[in-house]
Formats: structure tokens, sequence, C-alpha cells
């Protein structure tokens, strides 16, 4: 058993599910804007705000937001791990460095979101 | 026909290089890479490798042969040489530290086998004869038991190269399941506590290099796959 403190479900298990669970997240949110905007010929942005206005667009976005994020700390972390093995400070800084842009894209999203 | 092989002496070079030789085949034939190996020692007798059985069995003459993983003793020069000029190169299985010209230090390969606890575990009482099983139960262990531990999988395997102290690697893992899958082992739910950690089993990305090289035509990725499958059966 080999232990990591900075991995996102404490273990490899959770974080195998975690990372398929939100890319299935994230295909039905491309799926679905895809199929929005070919549907949707005439798509002014009094249509595209009343699309993101609606509540259940809105816990979708976040849900997809949230995918986003978990996904690609999953990713990133194992890439950090992998190819970033002989110094753990730099390993350390890279993981910061990604949470931090991480954390931003998700409060700046969720400011977009509620301010429509 | 000209060989390329990898020459590291840590006694003597301060960097590997690549030497080269030029040998006659006796007949022209169709002969393994370890009779080519053998023809080059009477050549130049610094030249280090292992071999035993040679016929295949024993494991111990993998290495980098054209760039593919495999046993020197049972390829042959026609399959080696397949689509490439008449020149063979040879380079010691890779990832690991070398400790002279082809022979390398499989010590975190014997570590991450150790890691599996590769042998029987129950904790009944032991019956008067022996532990039986039906021909159905025995059959799920073919296809995992014959591994003979060459390395040529998991020294070809990336994500092994990254984390060869915490990753087990394809042929660790093969014999993880091996036992897993063995109605005689009681230690099942221990087994798989062991394995859930985010390097032992998940650094496996099913590219499948160790299917493609393994000599004993075996199956590490689907050995995995069943391992994840337990895991996630248990833990979700």
């Amino acid at each position: 058993m080999v232990n990591s403190v900075t991995n996102l479900g404490r273990s490899g298990v959770y974080d195998w599910v975690i990372q398929r669970l939100t890319a299935v997240i994230l295909a039905l949110y491309t799926l679905f804007l895809l199929g929005y905007v070919l549907a949707t010929p005439d798509l002014t942005y009094d249509v595209w705000k009343d699309l993101f206005s609606c509540t259940a667009m809105k816990i979708f976005t976040f849900a997809a937001l949230l995918s986003m994020c978990a996904h690609a700390w999953v990713g990133l972390w194992t890439i950090s791990t992998d190819y970033l093995t002989s110094s753990a400070v730099v390993r350390f800084i890279f993981q910061l460095v990604c949470a931090g842009f991480l954390f931003t894209y998700l409060v700046w999203g969720f400011d977009i979101l509620w301010g429509v | 026909m000209l060989v390329s092989i990898y020459r590291y002496n840590p006694e003597k070079d301060t960097a590997p290089y690549m030497q080269d030789y030029e040998i006659t085949i006796p007949g022209n034939r169709d002969v393994m890479i370890l009779d080519v190996l053998a023809l080059v020692k009477e050549q130049d007798s610094t030249l280090a490798y292992r071999r035993s059985c040679r016929e295949g069995v024993c494991g111990s003459d993998g290495m980098n042969i054209n760039g593919k993983n495999g046993l020197a003793c049972i390829t042959p020069i026609s399959e080696a040489t397949k689509g490439k000029m008449d020149k063979l190169v040879l380079r010691p299985l890779p990832g690991m530290p070398v400790i002279r010209d082809l022979v390398i230090d499989m010590t975190m390969f014997y570590q991450q086998y150790e890691k599996v606890k590769p042998y029987l575990e129950n904790n009944t009482p032991a019956p008067a004869i022996e532990r039986l099983q039906t021909p159905e139960e025995r059959a799920k262990l073919d296809g995992l038991y014959e591994c003979i531990l060459c390395a040529c999988c998991s020294t070809s395997c990336p994500s092994f190269w990254w984390n060869p102290d915490k990753f087990v690697g394809p042929a660790g893992l093969l014999q993880a399941y091996r036992f897993l899958a063995d109605s005689r082992d009681t230690m099942t739910q221990e087994r798989l506590a062991g394995l859930s950690d985010p390097f032992s089993v998940f650094r496996c990305r099913g590219i499948m290099n160790c299917v493609n090289v393994c000599p004993k035509g075996l199956n590490p990725t689907r050995a995995i796959g069943h391992i994840r499958n337990m895991l996630l059966t248990q833990q979700v």
C-alpha cells in the first residue's frame, strides 16, 4: 500500500471512479451544449441568457465545472507523480499552482454563473 | 551480419556505448539471438549477459532486441529483423539499473513481486491430504501461473519506468491476480486492501505494451482489469 496525501480520493479506486464519473458528466454537458447550438438557428444573447438563467442549467453547468476541476486534478496529480519524481518540492509547487488555477476557475465560474 | 550491442562496464567506462560486431552465421541458418550472442562472445569474451536454460523456461536472457523486449533464446533472427535492415541491435531491458552490458539489476522488480505475496495463504485448518479444486476453479488459473518472471513486460511499461518503487507492474499484478483467482486462497480481502492505493494497480493505463512483449503469450492487462473490477465491486 502506497499512500499519498495530495491525491483527491486518497485511494486509487476513488480516483478511478471520480475520473470516469466526471468524464461522463463533461461529455453529457458538451453534447448538450453542442446539440443546443445546432438546434437553435437563431442564437441571440437573450436566448443564451435565458438558457443560463434556468436553475436546472445552473446546476448542470456547476456540476460540469466541479467535474472539470476534479477531473483535471486527478489527471494533473498523476502527471506530477509520473514526471516530477526527482524532487518532492518541485512536485508540490506544481500541485499548488494547479490547485490555485482550478480553485480560481471554480470560484470565477460560480461568480459568472450566478451573475446571469 | 552486423550486431550492435550496448556495452557498459562501470569499473572501466564512464558512460555506456554501442559496440558493433560483424559475425558470420554458420550455414546462414535462422538461429536464435542467444546463438548470435554466443558467436559474439567468441570474438569478445568481455561481453556479459545472462542465460541458463536456453529454451524459454528460466527467463534469464530477457533483453531489448531491435527495440522490442524478448527472450534471446526463443527469438529467431528472422523475427527480430523483420521489416528492417540486416542489423541486430541488442540493449539491456529498459528502465532498470545496468550492472554490466546486458545484465540488469532486477532488485526493484523482485521487490514488487514480493509485495503481492506470491504464495497461497489459507487460514482454515489443513485437510488430511490436499485442498481440492474443481476443474472449473483450476481453469481460472490458466494464463496466470505460466509467468517465468523474465521482466520483459514490466520493463516495457512506462508506468513502471516512472514509478518502479510504487507501481507493482504487469508481472507482479499478473501474480497478484493468480492468487486472487485461486479458490484455495482465503486472503482475498487483505490482498485487495493492499492494492487499492493510487499507485499499485491504478498506474496501469492499459497501453498493453506488456501483452505485446510477453514471450509466453500471457495477458497481464486483462488480469489488471480483473483486479480493478474486484476492487470496484468491493469498495463502491
